[in-house]
């Protein structure tokens, strides 16, 4: 397609005087002028040369790409909220704190956890909150040699990263065969230099990590936290609180779990939730009441806070949506998110069992999501997971999730969410048996797929050497 | 149930072929105990229920002439942009991985890209950060691994005091100091030591300033460059289709120049979601954070784009990754992307025309009235500190009366500032007819007080 680059039309300015120095003025802005008609039909197809939840089935793993309700974004962007600005007094912004007030407590029960800060940006910003709470609390008890987190092998990347720029050392844990933690080395790895652990429940693996309340004991005895990675909590929701099971600190992906839309990459949200031991510490600012109105509060209320993530008080726009869907659902509508996330993923991955794919972990429940590994296929004929992806394009199918974890070797991380029906789950299983004939008996339709899609298969590796990245 | 599909039948048929009998066998490996709890959240409610309770919470807050900064501007966002972004297409996409699933978020990202890197006059944008703020927390890490064996940043007191904080907060857990260059207090302008900075990575240098002051960025930059240290510049979207952009500054621009980008069509919506960018020179590519798309070739050799350069990002490198940042702000560079190109060159330097011709005749204006103090004389874009005989959060409340929010008491982004001192913004949305209603909303305030 072209590019918006190419629609320019001469147009003269009318500036009027400018009072800026001349040394400061720049002399040209080499940007295009085109017609509000050439801009609307340029992003108008180029939105159409898009996968997404409104338009195909989208099975990312790991991502929750589950229904985006319009109800959310239409209330969120009433101008009664879009049109603050962060700088406005309280008493102009009462509506508007009110219901962040809300969501806090709603949070806090959903997760059992005692204070919630609504602040960080994304999860992964969540993440680093978290781990730097984990700091500010060992540091204030005079420990400062806890400097090492703990990390499942299978865990998310984010969670090393974000450790390491809270200023901690990763040791990464491994993981029995049968996807729970190997508690000898959980034992081994625990001492007296050790911050906490963070681990994702039910783990990355797609199967609920049992041994929780035991890790829990032990890193609790060692002088340890325990940090919970939210990016699952679709499995769960509504039915067990990570509180309960003996975290102390956790984040929720509010672009995932509460449905709030992923954009096409953003922005995220990813309030963090503590147990009473965290809650000096958590980010400002939160929304308190003062005995007269809501208001956001400052460093003065929590001087122990561990500072202020961004400029305000985060996405406040992600926020609201993650409300609307919160209220929307209610209690028992959250319990059943779960239940069906929990039914789709269990008959998905019985039906692609029944068709010979092998899963990581076929002995046990899956959770929310599940891996397929076709290290089979590959051996035998020289399929990949990415090749499997690539297929599934062409039958209007996002691909799942692949290379991740990455412990398993050539996987597919399926996560269909509760919003698809058994008629979308039976065509997926249809499809993908038609890929696994193809494996067998002409791989190379798979290899060189895409074959329906705008483009054919992207040369990434010629897109790192060129790297022409503007134009 | 909402948006939850399955009736009866099917969910009975579902279960039957996993050998269930109800869907509370699907969590018979959870502890029975640690399922116990529970939830105590009121009921659902339907669209119209909610709609409801929603518009009345959304009249609470009242529709007020825009007078405040401070880095987050109510300019006009015109209807095509957000018409075009909500579509679900965009919406409800995610991270482009799957390259030839999403050509458009792309290629548009790309677009994106392009604006950031003509804007800036620098070679390399990434398809955005969290927020301007996170942006340059970013770029500090960058020039500090540029860089290896220093800790510490130097920072002009110009920059905004809410972002010096999230600096502090963020910066510290990795042991860096920030030095901080004091403002000269006559005129404004950063003051540049003399001093050893050996220690040091890089100097912050934010055009526009706090108090709304267009400095002498060739001289900080040139410094900068004597002493060896790389530059960061901070910098305004809008501000940049009528300055010097930072790639030409100084001797041969500057290393890595970062900003806030809600400016480009993104709603005020109470702080966020905003979207921050950060842009740099080729030199520095592989040590940029963030999500970066290239342009390339399908397999029959057209035109097609992917993510590139991956192998900096924590979903690769983990504990090593460049950032812990795992997505951008696509939702909002989509919007930012379609107001510049909606816009164009022309309405671009003309929005920012307008919004510096407002605040300059503004700012003339009050300077008259008596017992008013303009404190800096230099040139400004958009906004400027005022010095009130009283306390500035009684005339901010004042006014709230009179529908006008009349700018940000400089005291509550800085608890040390002076409590009369007023940051005060203007936009292309204000008429002088909205200019006259509030000259005469601080003369009544001043008489009254």
């Amino acid at each position: 397609m072209e590019s918006i680059f190419d629609c320019h039309h001469q147009r003269p300015e009318e500036l009027g005087a400018l009072e800026i120095p001349g040394n400061l003025l720049r002399r040209e802005l080499p940007l295009p002028n085109p017609s509000e008609l050439e801009v609307l039909r340029h992003y108008t197809r180029l939105s159409q040369r898009n996968f997404s939840i409104d338009t195909h089935f989208y099975p990312l793993g790991s991502c929750t790409m589950k229904y985006n309700p319009r109800i959310a974004h239409q209330l969120a962007t009433l101008p009664g909220f879009a049109r603050i600005h962060p700088a406005c007094p309280a008493a102009a912004q009462q509506g508007l704190l009110h219901i962040l007030a809300e969501l806090q407590e709603d949070l806090a029960e959903l997760t059992g956890m005692t204070g919630v800060s609504l602040s960080p940006a994304a999860g992964a910003q969540g993440e680093l909150a978290g781990v730097a709470m984990i700091r500010a609390y060992h540091r204030q008890r005079g420990e400062t040699q806890r400097q090492r987190i703990l990390i499942p092998q299978a865990a998310h990347g984010t969670n090393p990263a974000s450790a390491r720029m809270a200023g901690f050392v990763v040791t990464e844990l491994p993981n029995g065969p049968d996807g729970d933690l190997d508690l000898d080395a959980l034992d081994r790895a625990l001492g007296n230099d050790v911050a906490g652990i963070m681990l994702t429940n039910p783990s990355t693996l797609g199967v609920f990590e049992r041994q929780i309340q035991e890790i829990a004991r032990r890193v609790h005895e060692s002088g340890a936290l325990l940090y919970y990675d939210g990016a699952n909590l679709n499995a769960i929701l509504g039915r067990v609180k990570p509180g309960l099971m003996g975290f102390d600190v956790m984040h929720l992906n509010l672009h995932k779990t509460l449905a709030t839309p992923h954009g096409g990459g953003g922005p995220g949200a990813g309030a963090v939730a503590v147990g009473p031991s965290l809650l000096p510490f958590l980010p400002v600012p939160r929304v308190i009441h003062d005995g007269q109105q809501y208001r956001w509060e400052t460093h003065r209320d929590r001087p122990h806070s561990i500072g202020s993530l961004s400029a305000y008080g985060g996405n406040i726009g992600v926020l609201l949506r993650a409300h609307v869907y919160l209220r929307r659902l209610g209690a028992e509508g959250l319990r059943q998110v779960s239940a069906y996330a929990a039914l789709n993923a269990n008959y998905l991955m019985a039906g692609l069992q029944a068709q010979g794919y092998r899963v990581a972990f076929p002995q046990r429940r899956a959770s929310h999501e599940f891996i397929v590994s076709v290290a089979d296929l590959q051996q035998a004929k020289g399929v990949r997971a990415l090749d499997i992806a690539k297929r599934l394009l062409d039958f209007g199918i996002h691909a799942p999730t692949i290379y991740f974890p990455q412990l398993i070797p050539e996987c597919l991380l399926i996560e269909p969410t509760e919003s698809e029906s058994k008629a979308t789950l039976d065509r997926f299983l249809t499809v993908m048996a038609q890929l696994r004939r193809e494996a067998l008996e002409d791989p190379e339709i798979l290899r060189s797929a895409p074959h329906n899609l705008p483009v054919g298969r992207v040369d990434e590796t010629l897109a790192a050497r060129r790297l022409q990245v503007a134009q | 149930m909402p948006y939850i599909p399955h009736d009866a039948e099917e969910t009975a048929a579902m279960l039957s072929a996993l050998g269930l009998g109800d869907l509370e066998e699907l969590f018979s490996e959870i502890p029975a105990e640690l399922q116990a709890s529970t939830l105590d959240l009121p009921t659902g409610l339907n669209e119209a229920q909610l709609r409801r309770q929603w518009e009345a919470s959304a009249r609470q807050q009242p529709d007020l002439l825009c007078f405040a900064g401070g880095g987050a501007y109510a300019h006009h966002i015109p209807a095509i942009v957000w018409e075009i972004a909500a579509r679900g297409e965009f919406y409800s996409a995610y991270t482009p991985y799957q390259a030839e699933a999403s050509q458009g978020t792309l290629q548009l990202l790309y677009e994106f890209q392009s604006f950031l890197t003509r804007l800036t006059a620098m070679e390399v944008s990434n398809a955005s950060l969290y927020d301007g703020a996170s942006s340059l927390v970013e770029a500090c890490l960058m020039a500090l691994r540029l860089r290896p064996g220093t800790s510490e940043i130097l920072v002009s007191e110009g920059l905004w005091p809410h972002w010096q904080k999230v600096l502090t907060s963020l910066l510290s857990l990795q042991g860096i100091t920030l030095r901080m260059l004091p403002l000269d207090p006559e005129t404004g302008y950063t003051r540049l030591p003399s001093g050893d900075f050996s220690a040091a990575a890089a100097l912050i240098i934010p055009q526009v300033n706090r108090y709304g002051l267009l400095e002498d960025v060739d001289q900080q930059s040139r410094w900068a460059e004597a002493q060896g240290l790389l530059q960061i510049a901070v910098v305004q979207p809008l501000a940049l289709t009528l300055l010097r952009p930072p790639g030409e500054w100084g001797n041969g621009g500057v290393d890595i120049a970062i900003g806030e980008g809600q400016a480009l069509g993104v709603p005020l919506s109470a702080g966020g979601p905003y979207l921050g960018f950060l842009t740099t020179r080729k030199t520095h590519i592989r040590q940029l954070p963030g999500r970066l798309v290239a342009k390339t070739v399908d397999s029959q050799g057209q035109t097609a784009y992917c993510l590139t350069l991956q192998a900096r990002e924590q979903h690769i490198r983990r504990a090593t990754a460049t950032s812990n940042i795992c997505t951008n702000q696509g939702l909002l560079v989509t919007a930012a992307c379609i107001y510049m190109a909606v816009l164009g060159a022309k309405g671009l330097r003309e929005a920012a025309a307008r919004s510096h011709q407002r605040a300059v005749a503004l700012r003339r204006r009050i300077q008259e009235l008596p017992g008013v103090r303009v404190p800096f004389a230099g040139a400004i874009f958009q906004e400027f500190r005022v010095e009130l005989p009283v306390s500035a959060v009684a005339f901010r409340d004042y006014a709230l009366g009179r529908g006008i929010l009349a700018g940000i008491p400089e005291q509550e982004l800085d608890p040390n500032a002076d409590p009369r001192s007023l940051l005060v913004a203007c936009t292309e949305l204000l008429e002088e007819t909205d200019l006259a209603q509030y000259l005469q909303t601080l003369r009544e305030f001043l008489q009254e007080s």
